[in-house]
């Protein structure tokens, strides 16, 4: 008390005169550094291998400089033009200047692919016009237009609108089933064409019934396992992480086994009579073989938070609640259930946010109503090339679970989370 | 304070034997009845199954054999939430997501008693340990003694006639664990309920109890009101472990009425009060309490030589470790008060007792 005094202003001042909240600032400044110095390595390599990429990686779901960036002259003209009056002959100049030198850069190859994902059936118009645009000559409109009558389709120009557009909102409206125009509106795919939407709520919907069905069978295994002796329920650990020393494609291999149609669980019915030989059950390559081995392959991740959790509650207080006169059940749901919500919360969330970009599992035995979101991703990243898509729908994921956390925190509380 | 203890108690256990692994009894043949209203204290070191009796009574763990009766009926197959038995543990077992009033509303919502005459109750349990207050905390927001008063209000608060208390006190700081012991004693005087307490503090079994059961080894080793134990122990476990105590340790050698010869193992010979010592030949353990050595005054039959080994100051009396018969470890306590002897250490002087206060007890 002799060393720290409050003065008139209300500022609490070491000795000499310092105030102390700035002394204490300067004592704490080298044990600081020296623990800020120890997560660099990690801070750096999060910073460069993951936070880095994928920000780089989210950016092309909104910008795609293909077009602009090879088409110099026509862009600018049709950032200008209103998408209705007919294209002038200005336009139709730009246009040859750009697909001659696009043909010299050997880009027009890019820039035909990006205008094709707004209208199919221009790409071949593309690089087919570029192969003869040295040679023509003004009008260009006629000419253009002796190579294909597509050139005076306004469709087209529209097509070639957007695209030029290098900031678009197209691919996340396309993410979720809309349609971005060339005047600027959003409309709704025609109904042939809203697959993602299904998609992404099918994704939902297996992983909420996979965190459901985890939680169900894992928690009366976490319950035995935190109230046996030690020995045993070490044992029993040990056989709850072996799946773990298991490699994901083995796990997910040995239930294709299992499920399909001449498989294990299909003889074992036919046998005890509950299917003919003819008519098996269809377990697996749909959504129910998507949902058992997901199930299987995610229940650790339920059982492990359960069981630190569970771990934690002493059984004092179940018998302190039969000693009040409570019933085994009352005693359970008034008194443990509530403390063993965050091992639920816990794994819940771990659960559900792995289930939520699933992809090996679903895209071996998901078959045609079992593939998720992620598989789709994958499709675009690899086959369809269309990474400006697929970026656009891994951002429209990360906004629902990040949706999902935000409203976990509010109902529950992050903080009410326990791992162990 | 004692309470006779006839067979037809309130509570009676009767040849108990409980086993956990079917190779050891870890309580073995018990016999007890406590009466209604008394406070009984189970006493004994860890591992001496106080607890198991404790438990078993409340109906957490079954005896693997023999009876417990409550009131007159076996309830060995009664499951315990409907022994209606309150408990206090350890540990308080306050539960952490209710607060204080839900705690103790608890107990008479699970007997479906209605909403006002659950609230004039709790706040009649809360105002009996006077935390009338804090009905609407939390119990990680009150200290330990207030989460132990509320345990006990919560035990209290459904009218239990018999209420058993686990160590109760044990995670309490000195004081407030002695302020605590006397408020439970007041409460239990003041409501006339029954109290099975236990504890492996001696000095909390003393003060609180009417009779106190000493644990060791699965058996009782005494059963008596604290001033008994205290001052007449029945043998050398229950000797050394309430109070502080000095053995001599000896074979008898002869035994006329109560009063019986003892050669010390450094060859001198005394006499003690023959207590549970056996017959001649047999070995045997001379229990004093360090207040009932007197130091000086004339030499008697009873009275020995010892030298000062070492000498503490504790205010009120001094502790002075001397080397009596051999035994360097022999302890005498000289009271502080005016005119006391003043002694010096390596000094010898002569100690003496009165046979009553030693006690010839088993080896």
């Amino acid at each position: 008390m002799t060393d720290a005094t409050t003065n008139d202003d209300g500022i609490v001042r070491a000795a000499d005169g310092t105030p102390l909240k700035k002394r204490l600032g300067q004592a704490l400044f080298r044990s600081r550094l020296r623990a800020f110095g120890l997560v660099t390595p990690l801070l750096l390599m999060i910073v460069m291998a993951f936070l880095l990429p994928v920000v780089i990686f989210l950016k092309q779901a909104i910008y795609n400089p293909t077009f602009e960036s090879n088409m110099a002259n026509v862009s600018p003209v049709l950032a200008q033009w209103d998408a209705v009056s007919e294209p002038t002959e200005d336009m139709y100049a730009a246009l040859v200047a750009d697909l001659v030198q696009a043909r010299k850069d050997k880009t027009i190859g890019k820039v035909a692919t990006r205008v094709n994902r707004e209208l199919s059936g221009t790409r071949s118009l593309f690089t087919k016009s570029a192969r003869k645009a040295k040679k023509l000559e003004a009008p260009y409109k006629e000419a253009l237009e002796d190579i294909s009558k597509k050139w005076v389709d306004i469709e087209t120009w529209k097509a070639m609108k957007i695209a030029s557009k290098s900031w678009t909102p197209a691919y996340l409206a396309s993410a979720v089933d809309m349609k971005y125009n060339a005047d600027g509106s959003f409309e709704r795919k025609a109904e042939e064409r809203r697959i993602h939407l299904k998609l992404f709520v099918r994704t939902m919907e297996i992983s909420i019934i996979v965190t459901v069905m985890g939680l169900l069978l894992g928690y009366p295994v976490a319950y035995l396992l935190s109230t046996l002796p030690a020995r045993t329920s070490n044992l029993l650990l040990i056989l709850v992480l072996l799946p773990f020393w298991t490699s994901l494609l083995v796990r997910t291999t040995a239930w294709i086994a299992v499920l399909q149609g001449q498989g294990v669980l299909n003889d074992l019915f036919v046998v005890f009579g509950l299917a003919t030989d003819e008519d098996r059950f269809s377990l697996i390559y749909n959504k129910t073989g998507t949902l058992i081995s997901m199930t299987h392959i995610l229940l650790p991740f339920m059982i492990l938070p359960l069981y630190s959790v569970m771990k934690t509650i002493p059984p004092s207080y179940v018998r302190a609640a039969k000693s009040m006169g409570a019933t085994n059940w009352t005693a359970f749901w008034r008194v443990y259930f509530p403390q063993s919500i965050p091992g639920i919360g816990a794994g819940g969330i771990l659960v559900f946010i792995l289930a939520i970009s699933f992809y090996i599992t679903p895209a071996l035995v998901g078959g045609e109503d079992g593939t998720m979101i992620s598989n789709f991703i994958d499709f675009h990243m690899r086959r369809s090339l269309n990474w400006s898509l697929a970026a656009a729908m891994g951002a429209v994921l990360l906004v629902i679970v990040l949706f999902l956390y935000y409203l976990y925190d509010r109902i529950v509380g992050i903080d009410n989370m326990k791992l162990g | 304070m004692a309470r006779d203890s006839n067979p037809e108690g309130f509570v009676v256990f009767d040849h108990v034997q409980k086993s956990y692994d079917g190779e050891i009894l870890v309580v073995k043949d018990l016999n007890l009845s406590i009466a209604k209203g008394e406070f009984l204290t189970m006493l004994g070191p860890s591992g001496s199954g106080k607890s198991t009796c404790l438990m078993m009574l409340a109906g957490f763990e079954t005896a693997t054999h023999g009876n417990i009766l409550l009131g007159g009926t076996p309830i060995n197959n009664i499951p315990p939430h409907k022994r209606g038995i309150g408990m206090v543990f350890q540990n308080y077992a306050l539960f952490p997501h209710m607060t204080v009033g839900e705690n103790l509303s608890f107990p008479l919502e699970v007997r479906k008693m209605g909403k006002s005459e659950r609230e004039a109750k709790v706040k009649r349990a809360l105002d009996m340990v006077q935390m009338g207050d804090f009905a609407g905390r939390r119990p990680a927001q009150l200290s330990g003694g207030q989460q132990q008063r509320i345990a006990l209000a919560r035990a209290l608060v459904f009218d239990a006639e018999l209420v058993l208390m686990d160590e109760p006190l044990g995670a309490l700081d000195k004081q407030l664990r002695e302020h605590m012991q006397y408020e439970i004693k007041h409460l239990h005087e003041s409501l006339g309920i029954t109290v099975v307490y236990v504890t492996h503090d001696q000095s909390e079994a003393l003060t609180m109890s009417d009779r106190v059961a000493v644990f060791d080894d699965g058996i009782i080793q005494q059963l008596s009101t604290p001033d008994d134990l205290y001052e007449r122990p029945q043998n050398a476990f229950v000797a050394q472990f309430i109070g502080e105590n000095n053995k001599l340790l000896g074979v008898v050698k002869s035994v006329k009425g109560d009063t019986a010869t003892v050669q010390l193992d450094n060859g001198a010979t005394t006499e003690a009060l023959a207590v549970n010592c056996g017959d001649v030949g047999n070995r045997t353990t001379l229990s004093i309490r360090p207040e009932r050595v007197n130091i000086g005054g004339r030499k008697t039959k009873m009275s020995v030589e010892g030298e000062v080994k070492e000498l503490i100051y504790l205010g009120d009396h001094i502790r002075c470790r001397m080397d009596v018969h051999g035994n360097e470890d022999f302890i005498v306590k000289v009271p502080n008060s005016a005119g006391h002897t003043h002694l010096k250490e390596g000094e010898k002087t002569m100690l003496s007792w009165s046979k009553e206060d030693c006690r010839a007890l088993d080896a």
